[in-house]
C-alpha cells in the first residue's frame, strides 16, 4: 500500500506552513463608515458554511495604540441584549433576528469615547462573545478570533447576498489608503 | 372427490346463473382446501354444470322475470329484498333461472363477473409462464421467491356485492354467512399458481424470500366502480402526496367495512354486472432485497471526503471514500445503488489510520448475492489494487441486525488521534513535557462554528483521557491524544474562536493551529476480524 506523500513541514517558520484558521476556511469582508462614522470599520469573517463571525476591523479606533477599553456592554436597550439570546434545536429556534443595522455592543473606552458595533449582516443571533466582558483586553489582543463580537447566521437563501454591500478585502485596502491620503492632505 | 355439497347448490346455481366463475363459485361456498381450485377450468366448469343438473328435479323451475308469481312470492315473503331476482318458496327450496344451465354456460365462457378473470386466464399456465419468462430475462440470481400479486381495487367492491348476494341467499335457507366464512381471492389465486411458479422457475416459494415478484393488475373497463365510494365515506379517501389515485385497496377496503347494506346496495348491482374484458396486466417486475457488506477501511489520503462533496449542485472534490469502495460493489453485486454508512467520519483532510474505520454498504436490488468467502476476498483485492488512497480489511457479507453494532460503538468508545501542532511562539522540550501528564481533562466544547450551521448549539463536556507529546522542532510537536468519542480534535488544538475551553492555545499560552490530523484508532468490535 503506498501512502500519499505527507506535505513536508517547513522547517521552523514562525508562520505556519498553511494559512491561518481564518485564512483557510473564512472569507473576510469588510463595512467601512458604519452608520456613516468614518474609520469605525467592522470586519466580517463568512465561513464557507455561511456563519458569520462579527469582529472589529484592524482600524477601528478601539484598536488604535493609546485606547483602554472601560467596559463593554450586550445590552443596546433596556429591553434587549444579545446576553438573553437562546437558540435551540438544529433549526436554532428563538434566536434574535438581526437586520444589518441592529447594533450588537456597545464599547466604553476611558477616554470618554463609546462605540457602538453594528451586525452589519441581516440574520439569526446564535451567540455573543461572553469572554471580552470579563476581559475586554482579549478584543485588543485578537480582535479577529478569541476577541469577536458575536456569531450570526444568515438565512440560507441570503447566505451570499448577505455581503453583497460589503467591501472584499481588496476593496477595503483601498480604500484604507485613500483615507490614509486624505487625512495626510489636509493635515 | 367435487367439493360442494347439497347445502352449497342454491348458491352455486345463483352464481353461476349471474355470470360468476366456478372457482368464485368455490371461494363463496367456503371451499378451503386447494384441490378443486387446482383442476383444469373446462373440467371444473363441466363437474360444476353435472353437479348442478344431477338433483334438478328436486328443485322447482320457475320463470325469473318478470312474471307475477314472482311478485306475489315477495309480497308473501316478509323482509326480502325485492332487488333480487329469485325468492324462496315455503317448502325450503329455491327456485332457480329458467335453463339456468344454459344461461350459465354461456356466461361462463365469458369473463368472471367477481374475479374478472383473476381465477380463469390468469391462473392458466400459458400466463404463469409468460411470466416466468420475463423473470428470467431479469437476470436476477434467486434460490426462492416470493409472489405479489396486486389486485385493482375496484375488485373488491364486487367481491362485497357477490358476498352480500350469497349472504342474502343464505339467509334465505337460515344460513349465516360471515366475513371469513369465503376464501380470499388471493388465497384461491395462490393455491393454483404458487404450485405452478415454482415448477416452472424450479424454486421453492418462500414468503420470507429477499427476491419478489410483483405481478400488477389492472381493469380500466370498471375503474369507475368504487367512485361511488368516495361520496358515502370522504374520510377514507383523503389525498396524499405519492398516491396517485385516491382509491387504493386500502382505502377502498376501509370504505367498504363502514358502508351500510343498504347504502351499498342502492349504489352497486348485486350481482355485479359481467365485464367485457379480463384485467390487463400492468406490471411484472422483479427486485431483490438488499444485502449488506461491511469492513474497515483506511484512508491514506487528505484531498479525499468520506462522501461525495458537493456545495450549490457542484462537486469540490471527484471521488470519496464511499465512492472507491461501492463502485465496486455495484459493478459485483449487480446493484441498482448504494446506501453507505460507518463508525464516525473523518474530515476530508484527516486520514484513518490503524486498523481503520468500520463501515457497511447497503447494496438495493442486488441481482447477484451469493458469493464465496474466496469470492469476497478477492473483491476486497481488487478495490485495493485500485486506489492507493483507501484500503480496506475485513470485508464481509452481514445482516441488516448485526449494522446496528457498528452504531452503538460511536458515541461510548475512545478514539485516539495523533496531530502535528504549530506554535507561534518558539517552543522548547520542556515547553510541552507537561502536557504529558495531563490525565482525564474536562474540556468544554461550543459546538464548533464549522458545524454549527446544520447542527444545534450547545456546551458539550468532553474529556481528553490522555496525551502524548512527540517535539518536533523550535514552531512544531506532535500530540497524540486518546478522547472520549465525539471529542472535536482541532477546536481542542485552535481553541475555535476560544470556544473550546481548556484547549492547547490557553494550556501552553501559545497562538497554536493544527496542520494535520490522523485517526490513529476506532475502537468499535465490528465487523469481526478476518484472517488474512
Amino acid at each position: 500500500m503506498a501512502n500519499e506523500p505527507e506535505t513536508p513541514v517547513a522547517a521552523s517558520a514562525a508562520e505556519p506552513a498553511v494559512p491561518s484558521l481564518v485564512d483557510r476556511y473564512f472569507t473576510r469582508w469588510y463595512k467601512a463608515d458604519v452608520k456613516g462614522k468614518p474609520c469605525e470599520e467592522h470586519c466580517i469573517l463568512q465561513h464557507s458554511n455561511r456563519i458569520c463571525v462579527i469582529t472589529l476591523a484592524g482600524s477601528h479606533p478601539v484598536l488604535q495604540s493609546g485606547k483602554a477599553i472601560k467596559s463593554i456592554s450586550y445590552q443596546i436597550s433596556t429591553n434587549c441584549s444579545g446576553l438573553q439570546n437562546k437558540v435551540s434545536g438544529k433549526f436554532k429556534w428563538g434566536a434574535q433576528i438581526l437586520t444589518e443595522l441592529a447594533p450588537l455592543c456597545k464599547i466604553y473606552c476611558s477616554d470618554g469615547e463609546e462605540y457602538t458595533i453594528s451586525s452589519c449582516v441581516r440574520g439569526q443571533l446564535m451567540e455573543v462573545n461572553e469572554n471580552i466582558l470579563h476581559k475586554p483586553s482579549i478584543l485588543q489582543e485578537k480582535p479577529s478570533t478569541e476577541g469577536y463580537i458575536a456569531v450570526v447566521l444568515p438565512k440560507f437563501e441570503e447566505s451570499k447576498s448577505i455581503t453583497e454591500g460589503l467591501l472584499t478585502q481588496k476593496q477595503y485596502e483601498e480604500v484604507m489608503v485613500k483615507c490614509i491620503n486624505a487625512t495626510t492632505a489636509t493635515s | 372427490m367435487f367439493p360442494l355439497t347439497v347445502e352449497n347448490k342454491h348458491v352455486a346455481q345463483l352464481l353461476l346463473s349471474t355470470g360468476t366463475c366456478p372457482r368464485c363459485i368455490f371461494r363463496f361456498c367456503g371451499v378451503d382446501f386447494h384441490a378443486p381450485y387446482k383442476l383444469p377450468y373446462e373440467e371444473l366448469l363441466n363437474e360444476l354444470q353435472k353437479f348442478l343438473e344431477t338433483e334438478k328435479d328436486e328443485l322447482v323451475s320457475e320463470v325469473p322475470n318478470p312474471p307475477p308469481k314472482k311478485i306475489r312470492l315477495q309480497e308473501l315473503e316478509d323482509g326480502i329484498d325485492g332487488m333480487d331476482n329469485l325468492s324462496q318458496n315455503g317448502e325450503g327450496k329455491v327456485s332457480i333461472i329458467e335453463d339456468g344451465s344454459i344461461a350459465s354456460k354461456n356466461s361462463n365462457l365469458n369473463v368472471c363477473n367477481v374475479c374478472l378473470g383473476i381465477l380463469q386466464d390468469f391462473c392458466e399456465k400459458e400466463f404463469i409462464k409468460k411470466v416466468c419468462q420475463k423473470v428470467e430475462a431479469s437476470g436476477f440470481e434467486f434460490t426462492n421467491l416470493v409472489l405479489s400479486i396486486s389486485f385493482p381495487p375496484q375488485l373488491s367492491v364486487r367481491e362485497h356485492a357477490a358476498w352480500l348476494l350469497v349472504k342474502q341467499e343464505m339467509g334465505k335457507q337460515s344460513l349465516s354467512l360471515g366475513r371469513n366464512d369465503t376464501v380470499q381471492l388471493k388465497e384461491a389465486y395462490k393455491w393454483i399458481t404458487h404450485p405452478l411458479f415454482s415448477e416452472e422457475l424450479g424454486v421453492p416459494i418462500d414468503g420470507k424470500s429477499l427476491f419478489e415478484v410483483s405481478v400488477v393488475f389492472a381493469h380500466p373497463e370498471t375503474v369507475e366502480d368504487c367512485h361511488f365510494l368516495r361520496a358515502i365515506c370522504p374520510d377514507c379517501f383523503k389525498p396524499a402526496k405519492n398516491k396517485q389515485s385516491v382509491f387504493t385497496r386500502m382505502a377502498v377496503m376501509k370504505a367498504l367495512n363502514k358502508i351500510k347494506e343498504e347504502d351499498f346496495r342502492k349504489q352497486f348491482p348485486c350481482p355485479p354486472n359481467s365485464p367485457k374484458a379480463v384485467c390487463s396486466v400492468v406490471e411484472i417486475e422483479c427486485a431483490h432485497g438488499a444485502v449488506f457488506v461491511a469492513g474497515r477501511y483506511n484512508k491514506y489520503s487528505r484531498n479525499l471526503p468520506q462522501t461525495p462533496w458537493i456545495i450549490d449542485g457542484e462537486r469540490k472534490l471527484d471521488s470519496s471514500v464511499e465512492e472507491l469502495i461501492s463502485d465496486h460493489l455495484l459493478t459485483v453485486f449487480k446493484a441498482d445503488s448504494f446506501n453507505f454508512s460507518s463508525s464516525g467520519r473523518e474530515d476530508v483532510d484527516v486520514r484513518t489510520l490503524g486498523n481503520g474505520r468500520p463501515f457497511a454498504i447497503e447494496l438495493v436490488n442486488p441481482h447477484r448475492v451469493h458469493f464465496t468467502s474466496q469470492e469476497i476476498k478477492e473483491l476486497q483485492q481488487k478495490i485495493n489494487n485500485s486506489s492507493n488512497k483507501i484500503q480496506v480489511r475485513d470485508l464481509q457479507l452481514v445482516t441488516r441486525e448485526a449494522i446496528g453494532h457498528m452504531k452503538e460503538g460511536e458515541e461510548e468508545k475512545t478514539k485516539t488521534y495523533s496531530a502535528l501542532i504549530w506554535t507561534n511562539k518558539a517552543i522548547q522540550r520542556k515547553d510541552i513535557e507537561f502536557l504529558d501528564d495531563i490525565k482525564d481533562l474536562k474540556i468544554d466544547q461550543k459546538t464548533p462554528l464549522r458545524v454549527l450551521h446544520r447542527r444545534p448549539l450547545a456546551v458539550r463536556t468532553r474529556i481528553i483521557h490522555s496525551m502524548e507529546t512527540h517535539y518536533v522542532d523550535e514552531h512544531h510537536f506532535r500530540l497524540s491524544l486518546k478522547t472520549q468519542a465525539g471529542t472535536y480534535i482541532k477546536e481542542f488544538v485552535h481553541g475555535d474562536f476560544g470556544r473550546t475551553k481548556p484547549n492547547i492555545c490557553s494550556l501552553m499560552d501559545v497562538t497554536a493551529d493544527i496542520l494535520e490530523l490522523d485517526v490513529e484508532s476506532v475502537d468499535v468490535d465490528w465487523p469481526p476480524a478476518l484472517d488474512d
